[in-house]
Parts: structure tokens; sequence; C-alpha cells
């Protein structure tokens, strides 16, 4: 058998190769006869074979095959066979494959082999892909090396002492002892790793800091030489002396140092000096500066210190070196926060990063930025941040977007500037906004009240602009649906009114419907919009013909949606303008909150904090009034409570505020976040989701009220989607022999609750409990309150009325937790 | 530092060194990836950019790129340092050191590299000391019998 090719020669070979398919088949010759080398057990030429395999291994090219072989080279007493045994075990074992505990005994023999240079393989082997059982092992023998006095050996045996103990933390006492005096070396090398190992000890335990924070004057001590000393050629790197180990070691004091006032105060004049001589024309220089600032910035330093490193930062901010900027503006964003007027100072500069060219130099600008933004200088701020907003990349485009949004909502200046801003990101940026967006924004629109006509005119015009970009036309066509006859009467008191027609406002939304760029949820916007405007526009036709289009759309959603409008127009066609009224000012929402419709009285409207926007409902049925009657008046107590001019009473105040001896004890007012808001289709109570979709166990029924033969069940239901809302069912029977006819059941509720009641099935209960009346109260609970009630029962009974009235307190806690 | 990689402009791989365990298929993919990654980088760009949750460190010398994974409170202007460090001991070594002398030995670039760092680390902060190492166990090397001048592999 001819010698195996050597090393270099079939580098050369297969560079040769022309094709991809070339280069595969003289690989898997080479790989064939290496095989058959390996097979015949030759041990001259197997380290060239490896190291032929590991060439190939970089290629790309499998080479398990040559693992044992390895072992088998590392196992040789030839110092070349080691050195590519060795680097073949880390290129081709890991730590998952059982083969690599065969190492074990080799590396334990070699740590102790009378060459330091055999040593020195092993321990970096060990210290590069040892396994946990590996460094159990073995951990000994490293803690042997790290007492020695070779200082080539020592400063490996540090490293690999770290290896050890990232895998197996509890070894670190062991390596305890040994620490002792590793900082008196005079050899950098030991120095530099030393810190490293006392640095991984420390994060890892609090104990291990306390105990090595005596050693703070001693790394004081040490910087102070390499800084104070002359010119050391054999450490030096461009005019300054070690710069690794001056990093390592501010990054050790840096933890040391971390909420600890005297060894902070004991660092506090060599950070000083390190922050004003380090000379920073190089790029090394700047590094030993970062690491000084985010020292400076993690222990408690003297705010002098403080002000120093964040001035450091800014004149990092105008090096021309975009590296240096980088890193400016990721340690600004740490301390935006902390120091945040010191940070404010440099707000043009940062400003000016967001035109970089850099990627991630914009983004940290950007988020910098937005950081930064506060009531004094939110309208340049603002200015800056739109212009980006329009020529930055799309993958900004949904983050800007948002921030823009908050920030606009935290510091607007005006309702107008505040609209203005919105409509600007909708139109430059529209696609990238979060789907949250659009209801905030509709939350928004409403509560400026001042500002609808304006709202809706701007929103108009962008519209026949664009109808691309969903989020705006989505808020466009509802603003339209709620406004549309602001728009064409022409109202506009901020900016030049247009003249538009009901026709084309309709031919607009009408488009919408049509368009191949709408949305299905678009769509459905824009039809609620149409049908919203037969209250407010004389063309009534026109809508009622559009929606009985979409009776039959094949868009389930649309079908449904158009045939409840139709149901309106026909059947309930006198309810038609409550339900579609004004939509009254909304509670502001923590922001996500959670989307409720709080029913009152029958109808589907939101709760109106703000009674100068009460619809004037005519009732259903006459529960309410009667309600009123019931309190005749005396029982009343005022329903406000709190200053809060948005406090959510509920709708009609007075309506509903009954039983003021009724209070709960320790009666709290209702706190002021309590999560109302308006969801974004007004009859949104007639979709789909049925009304008593159970999602908890079945709550067990209470008998509310027994006398006189009548006995009043309660079933419950927990609303779906709706969890602070309980469904009552009452069920009235009657045992004794004469039927109670002209059956009315009314309840009441204390202030924090609401109130619905549906109409009863009939109003006679059968005598001898041949039937029953049911009827559906509806209770939303948002404060989880106990749930109490105060009922009122009349009913002609052989021929003479009854009333009674009655407290519930025994309601089951799964009602109302 | 997590690992090292050093590849062409054209993407090839001439160097990997990993500091932690992976599986070689994890290694072949985060290798393609991040290569896409950095090759794709326009000149003007700054060395640094985040991948993944880890910061990657990069500088092209010559027709090289010498790319650095390091972790989140690693410094990354002075691996900038490392990696020119690194650049200099195999200038030093191969007397003005070009591709295709990492190419045609690439074995000696690593151990060159497992002489300058352990498990991500810097063992030695003097370029003298590193290659002192280096020279001395070059000579321990055993020449081939029949052909002494004939290289070892």
């Amino acid at each position: 058998m001819p010698a195996p090719i050597r090393l270099r020669e079939l580098i050369r070979t297969i560079r040769t190769a022309r094709t991809q398919a070339e280069e595969r088949e003289m690989i898997q010759k080479e790989c064939a006869a290496i095989r058959s080398s390996f097979r015949e057990e030759d041990n001259t030429y197997r380290c060239r074979n490896v190291a032929k395999l590991l060439y190939m291994h970089m290629l790309g090219y499998p080479a398990h095959f040559g693992q044992l072989e390895c072992l088998k080279l590392i196992a040789s007493q030839k110092f070349t066979d080691k050195r590519i045994g060795y680097l073949g075990a880390m290129l081709l074992l890991d730590e998952r494959q059982d083969v690599h505990l065969l190492m074990t005994n080799c590396i334990k023999n070699d740590l102790n082999h009378s060459t330091q240079y055999v040593q020195g393989l092993a321990l970096c082997t060990l210290g590069c892909m040892g396994s946990s059982e590996m460094c159990r092992d073995l951990a000994g023998e490293v803690e042997k090396l790290l007492k020695t006095s070779n200082s080539y050996l020592r400063k490996k045996a540090a490293l690999c002492a770290v290896h050890v103990i990232r895998k197996v933390p509890e070894l670190m006492e062991m390596f305890l002892p040994a620490t002792k005096n590793l900082l008196s070396e005079k050899n950098h090398g030991v120095l530099h790793t030393s810190v490293v190992l006392l640095t991984e000890m420390c994060e890892r335990s609090p104990d291990m800091l306390l105990h090595f924070r005596k050693l703070v004057p001693q790394l004081v001590r040490i910087l102070k030489n390499l800084i104070m000393s002359g010119y050391s050629p054999e450490h030096d790197v461009s005019g300054i002396s070690d710069p690794f180990l001056q990093v390592r070691i501010l990054r050790l004091l840096r933890i040391l140092g971390r909420s600890d006032d005297d060894s902070s105060e004991a660092m506090n004049d060599i950070l000083a000096q390190v922050a004003t001589n380090t000379e920073t024309s190089k790029n090394v220089g700047n590094a030993i500066l970062y690491e000084t600032v985010l020292t400076i910035m993690d222990i408690k330093s003297e705010s002098g210190l403080r002000v120093l490193a964040i001035n450091i930062l800014g004149r990092f901010l105008l090096n021309n070196d975009k590296n240096i900027r980088y890193v400016a503006l990721t340690s600004l964003l740490k301390t935006v926060q902390t120091d945040h007027n010191a940070v404010q100072r440099h707000r043009s500069t940062i400003v000016d990063c967001l035109k970089d060219l850099d990627v991630s130099i914009k983004r940290r600008a950007m988020e910098l930025s937005f950081a930064l933004v506060n009531g004094n200088n939110i309208r340049g701020m603002m200015k800056e941040l739109l212009y980006f907003l329009d020529s930055c990349d799309p993958e900004f485009k949904a983050d800007c977007a948002s921030g823009v949004f908050l920030a606009a909502e935290k510091y607007a200046p005006s309702k107008r500037w505040h609209i203005d801003t919105i409509m600007r990101v909708l139109t430059t940026a529209g696609s990238y906004v979060r789907d949250d967006s659009v209801p905030n924004l509709i939350q928004l629109i409403t509560n400026s009240v001042e500002m609808h006509a304006y709202t809706v005119q701007r929103l108009y015009k962008a519209l026949l602009d664009d109808i691309s970009q969903q989020p705006l036309v989505q808020v466009s066509s509802w603003c339209i649906g709620e406004y549309g006859d602001l728009l064409v009467s022409g109202q506009c008191e901020e900016e030049e009114p247009i003249q538009v027609t009901e026709d084309e406002v309709l031919d607009v939304l009408e488009g919408l419907l049509v368009s191949n760029l709408s949305a299905p949820v678009t769509r459905g916007y824009s039809l609620t919009a149409i049908m919203k405007l037969s209250t407010r526009f004389s063309s009534v036709n026109r809508i009622k013909k559009v929606v009985s289009i979409y009776g039959s759309s094949i868009d389930v959603e649309l079908q449904q949606r158009a045939v409840e409008y139709n149901a309106l127009f026909k059947k309930y066609d006198h309810m038609r303008p409550a339900l579609l009224e004004r939509m009254p000012i909304m509670e502001k929402t923590a922001s996500n909150g959670p989307t409720e419709i709080v029913q009152t009285n029958g109808e589907t409207e939101p709760s109106v904090p703000d009674t100068k926007h009460l619809p004037l409902v005519t009732q259903p049925a006459n529960q309410a009034n009667d309600l009123l009657d019931l309190l005749g008046g005396n029982d009343v107590v005022p329903v406000i409570q709190t200053t809060l001019p948005t406090k959510p009473a509920s709708a009609g105040g007075e309506l509903l505020d009954l039983l003021g001896d009724l209070s709960l004890s320790g009666g709290p007012a209702p706190a002021p976040s309590v999560p109302v808001s308006k969801p974004p289709f007004l009859l949104d109570g007639l979709s789909s989701q049925p009304l008593f979709n159970d999602i908890s166990a079945a709550i067990p029924p209470m008998t509310a009220y027994s006398k006189n033969g009548l006995k009043i069940e309660f079933t419950f239901e927990r609303a779906n989607p709706n969890p602070n809302i309980a469904v009552i069912t009452i069920h009235a029977t009657n045992t004794t022999e004469a039927d109670m006819t002209e059956f009315v059941f009314q309840a009441a509720v204390p202030k924090t609750f609401q109130l619905q009641l549906l109409s009863p099935s009939s109003n006679i209960v059968p005598a001898l409990n041949q039937g029953s009346v049911t009827q559906v109260i509806r209770v939303l609970n948002p404060q989880k309150q106990q749930l109490r009630m105060r009922v009122k029962l009349t009913y002609t009974h052989k021929g003479s009325p009854v009333q009674d009235l009655a407290e519930v307190n025994n309601f089951p806690p799964q009602s109302w937790q | 530092m997590q690992f090292m990689l050093l590849f062409s402009r054209q993407g090839k791989l001439r160097l990997q060194k990993w500091y932690v365990p992976l599986s070689d298929k994890e290694k072949k993919k985060i290798t393609r990836e991040l290569v896409q990654t950095v090759l794709a980088r326009k000149p003007k760009m700054c060395s640094f950019l985040e991948w993944r949750d880890l910061k990657v460190v990069y500088k092209r010398y010559a027709s090289l790129y010498f790319c650095c994974a390091i972790e989140n409170q690693d410094n990354e202007l002075i691996t900038l340092e490392i990696i020119h460090r690194y650049v200099e001991l195999l200038d030093k070594y191969f007397g003005s050191v070009c591709e295709l002398d990492i190419i045609f030995n690439f074995e000696k670039a690593y151990f060159i590299l497992d002489e300058f760092l352990l498990g991500g680390e810097a063992q030695d902060t003097s370029k003298k000391n590193v290659l002192k190492a280096i020279e001395q166990a070059d000579l321990l090397q055993e020449p081939r019998h029949e052909y002494f001048n004939v290289p070892v592999y």
C-alpha cells in the first residue's frame, strides 16, 4: 500500500475541482483510502490521515469515522500525534457522544506529563469541550495545576477551572484555596486569567463575592500600575499598557462594587483617573473607556463621576467611528432611566443618529429618542421622528408608529396636534400600525369632541387619496359613519370646510365595500358606517338598498350584519335612531384593556359616564320607571361620590342607582379605572356570539324568595365573552290553588352594579306548579363585589293585589367572583 | 466568547472554533445563517450586530472575515482588539499572512488560536509569549524519520 497522500497535496488537489460533483468524487475516493488505512491500524500515517479528515470535515463532509482514531492519536507518545489528536477531538467529538469519555484517562495522564506543552494541550482540550463528567473526574488535576509555579501552566489551569465551574458549579469551592495568591503574580497571562476566574466565581456565588471584595484595593493597585507605568513593549497596544487586562480588571471591579458603598468609594479615584487619562484616538483606548463607563454607571458612584461617564458617552456619539457611536447609543439606552437629565443634554446628537446609514445605530437611536421625549420637547422630537418614520426601513415602521402613538398620547400639547400626528402616521405608515391602534384611535377621536368635524373631514380627504392602508381606512370609515352629518354640513372650524354631498360620501363607502384592497374587517367597518348614516343622512333608500344587497354576501360576517341591519329597517325601525345614536365619550382603558359591552336597560350601548350625552331612551318595558317609583325619591342617595368626571356611573345615573341603604360596607367609590370601553362596532351585541355561553362550571341555583306560595328560584350562568356579567334566570312558581296574574318582577342592585332585565315569559304564574314564569336578568359586576339584590314583586292573587319587597343576599360566590 | 468563524468572501469556511457544545447540525445551521447575514452587510456598517440573542463582532481582513459571537456582558470593542491580536499572531508566524496560508496550514492556525485563547478567553496578553510557545511546540514535532525535510503530514 503506497503511503497515503500528504495533507497539502490533498488540499491542492481538491482545490482544482471545478464543480461540486468533482469535489465530492475526490473526497469520496480519499475517504475510502483513509478508511482502509484506519482498518489496517497504521500508526505511522494515522496522524496524516486524521489531518486530511479534518480538512474534509471543514468543507462540510462527514468525518465521524475518524473519532476513534483521534483517541488513538491522543494516546500515542508522539507529540505530533497528540497535537492532531487533540485538535481532532475538539473538532469531531462532542459531549453528547459517550465516545468522548474515553478521552478522560488520556487527558488525566497528559495533565501530569513531563512536557508542559503536552500538559497545555490537555488543559486546552478540557477547557474547551470538557463535559461535566470529565470535569468532575479531572477537577482535582486542574486544581493542582492552578497552584503550580509554572506560569505557562498556571494561566491555562485558571481558564480551565472557569470551564469546570461553568459545567459543574458545585465544584467552585474546591478552587477557592488556590486563588489565594493569584493576584500577586507578575506574569500578565496569569493575572489576566486569574481575573477571569475570579469574575466567574463572583458572578456565580454571592458568598464568593463577599469573600473577594477584600481584593478591591489590590485590583486598584494593579490597574494603577498599568496606567502609570512607562512603556512596556511586551504588553503595549498603541501606547496603552495591556488593555486586555485593564478591561478585565474594570469588569471585576464593577461586579465587586455593585451595591456596596465602601468598595465603590475605594475605586472612585482610579475610575476617574482612567476616564480622564486614557488616550482616545484609537479603538483600544475607547474600549477601556467603554468598560470604565459601564463600571461607573453600575456601582454606587458619586454624581460627579456619573456625569463624567455620560459626557464620555456624549463624546463617543460624535466620534467618526461608527462602532464607537454604536456602543455609546447602547450604553445611553441603559442609563436613560436613571440619569435622564444628563442624557437629555445629548438629545440633538442622538436625533442626528436617526439619519445614520447603519441599521443597528438607527434602531438604537430610535429607541433612545422615544425614551427622551417629554412634554417640553414633544413638538420638535415628533417632527424628527415622523420624518424618520417616512424614510425608514419597513422593519422599523411598526415599532416607530407605536412609539409615536404612545408619545403623542402622553405629551400631546393639543388635541388638534394629536389628531394631526395620528393622521400623519396613518397616511405614511398605515399598513404597519399594530392592530390595537385602530380601537385606541377611535376612542381618542370620540373623546375629542370639539375636533369631530375637523377629524372626519381630514380622514375623508385621506380616503379620497388612498384606500390601501387598512387601519387608516377602518378609522376613516368609522368616523364617517359617526360624524358624516358634520361632514356634509360643512361645519369644520379648524380648516376650510369642504363641500361634499351625501351621495359622494356614500360613493366612497360603497367603493370600500367592493374594492379588492379592502380586507374583510374593513368591509365590515364600512357597512356599519353606511348603516349608521341612515339616521344622519336623508338618502335612506339608497342605504337600504346597499344593506339588502349584502344580505346575500358570501362573506358570512358581512351577510350577518346586512341581515341584521335589514331587520332593523323592517321590524325594529322604531329602535333604529336609538341604536344608531352618536357614541358617547368613553372611559379611558388602561392600554389594551379588554373591550366589553356594558348592557343597560335593554339597549346595547356602552355605559355613559357623561350624562350630557345620555340618549333619551324609551324603555321597552316600564320597569325602570317602576323602580323609580319604588324608591319614591326618598332612599336615593346622590350618585356621584368621586370627583372624577369620567366615573362610569350607570346609564341614566339615577335610574339604576337604587337603594342608598344597600350601600356596601366600606362602600368604595368605583375605582376610576374600571375597564369599560367601546367596541368598534355599535351592534356587536347582535353579533354571532350567543349570549349564554357557559364558561364556568355550573353554579348552584338558589331560592331567592319563598313566601305565600310564591317561590322564586335563581339559576346562574356567566356570560361569555364578558366574565363580569352574571346571567340570572328567575323561575317563579306558585304552589297555591289560584293563579297569580299580572305578575311583575322587579329588581335593583347596589351602585357598583348594573342591571338589565329582559322581558318575562309571561305574567301569569300558574297555580299548583303547573308552570313557571321565567325572566332573564343580566348583572354587570366589574368590581366583582358580592352580589346583593332587592326585589319587588307585585301580582294579583284571588282578586286582591299583592306587593312584597325582599332582599336577596345568599348568592353563591361563583356568581359574582 | 461562544464561537469564532473565519470565512472567505464567497462564504467558504476556513476555520471554526466552538466554545459551546452544539450538534454538528446546529453548527452547520448557525454557520450558514450567520455567514449569510455578515456577507450581506454593506461596507459602511458598523462591526457589531445583534443576531438571535448574541452579539456578533466581525472584521474583514483582506479576503477573510473574522467573526466572533460574544455574550451580552462582553465588551465589543475589546473583542475587536482580540480579533486584531489573532491576526497579528498569524501575520508574525506566517510572515505577511494571506488567506492561502490559512487554507493550506489550517491546523497551524488552530494551534495558534489554541495558544492564544482557551475556553473563549485570552490566555496571554503578550504577543511574544504566545509566539514563543508555538515555536517551542513546533520544535517538539517529530520529523518523519525517513525524510527529514518532508513535512510531517
